[in-house]
């Protein structure tokens, strides 16, 4: 991007343009499953506030979301829900699966959970801990924005 | 109330039942009651004067493995007009292990059997609902008995069969048809 002398105008390519766009406004689908739901909440609130992100905007409806963040253990029994709520989705769209449980089960080394979401949908990021605080979500958000500013359109 | 004076009492009202009472660390009252007549003795405990167990607050089991007989079933019970409590307690074998359903007695043994029967495989005989309650309904096993192999590594399964049948999908997609302007 670059600004042209005097006139108000700049000029861009479309691909920056539509990542610019893409990554300074993903809305998050209202998906929590466990305790790290619960930080998601709180990264959302205004202690932590991921509006500074433009992330803000907890979706009701998958419909309207571009982002899921698996937020706790997924069990066996909710693996079909997930996938579904995932794949009402609309593309472009992305997944960041987030703790411990949800990245490899955590301390839930059992019959009843799902060892990993990657099983059931493809992870953009994944974000350590157990469970992780806000501002390492936060940084799991920047690190997808990253992600979304080198994807090519074609 | 101890578990003599309530096993007196249900012996009084059953007369031929051969229960049993036991003793428990922490000084609750227990009973053994024989698998054959659970529901007859549950009627009791729940009709007699001195005792009206109303209140079945938790029904699950124990597994023993590998002693013989395997499994214990408990029935936590609570008067609440003769302020009581009492545990009362089935041995089961671990071959074919299956009693008598209590949901005629106390309707809430309902789920609380289904959760049993879902997770160690004890059978209710006269359950209304012989479903599994907590895990999927296809599910291959008893994840609570001892012999489970709980770190079993299985691939996740994404999708479930579809809700309806065919017959029914193919009527919901005419009726839309048919509303639709």
């Amino acid at each position: 991007m670059g600004l042209e002398s005097d006139i108000p105008v700049l000029t861009t390519t479309v691909e920056k343009m539509v990542q610019w766009a893409r990554r300074s406004s993903i809305w998050p689908v209202t998906f929590g499953l466990a305790c790290c739901a619960i930080e998601m909440m709180a990264m959302s609130c205004s202690r932590y506030d991921i509006a500074r992100f433009g992330a803000e905007v907890f979706r009701g409806s998958p419909r309207q979301s571009d982002l899921m963040i698996v937020a706790g253990r997924l069990s066996r029994k909710m693996a079909p829900a997930l996938r579904r709520i995932y794949d009402q989705m609309p593309e472009p769209k992305w997944v960041i699966s987030m703790g411990a449980c949800a990245s490899i089960g955590g301390v839930f080394d059992n019959y009843a959970l799902v060892q990993g979401v990657d099983q059931v949908v493809p992870v953009d990021v994944y974000v350590p801990g157990c469970p992780p605080r806000p501002e390492s979500l936060i940084y799991g958000i920047v690190q997808l924005q990253r992600k979304i500013a080198e994807q090519r359109l074609a | 109330m101890d578990s003599t004076t309530i096993a007196a009492a249900l012996k009084a009202a059953v007369p031929d039942a051969e229960v049993e009472p036991a003793e428990s660390r922490d000084g609750h009252a227990v009973i053994y009651a024989p698998a054959v007549r659970i529901a007859e003795i549950a009627r009791a405990l729940r009709d007699a004067p001195e005792l009206r167990f109303g209140f079945l607050a938790e029904l699950t089991a124990v597994d023993f493995f590998p002693r013989e007989p395997r499994y214990e079933v408990v029935y936590v019970l609570v008067s609440i007009e003769r302020r009581l409590r009492l545990r009362l307690k089935v041995r089961l074998p671990g071959t074919d292990a299956h009693l008598s359903t209590v949901t005629g007695v106390w309707p809430a043994a309902n789920w609380l059997e289904r959760e049993v029967w879902d997770l160690f495989g004890i059978a209710f005989d006269g359950h209304p609902d012989p479903r599994r309650l907590l895990m999927p309904e296809d599910w291959d096993g008893f994840p609570l008995r001892k012999d489970y192999p709980v770190q079993i590594r299985m691939p996740a399964r994404t999708h479930e069969a579809l809700q309806v049948t065919e017959e029914e999908f193919r009527q919901n997609v005419q009726r839309d048809r048919l509303t639709r302007r």
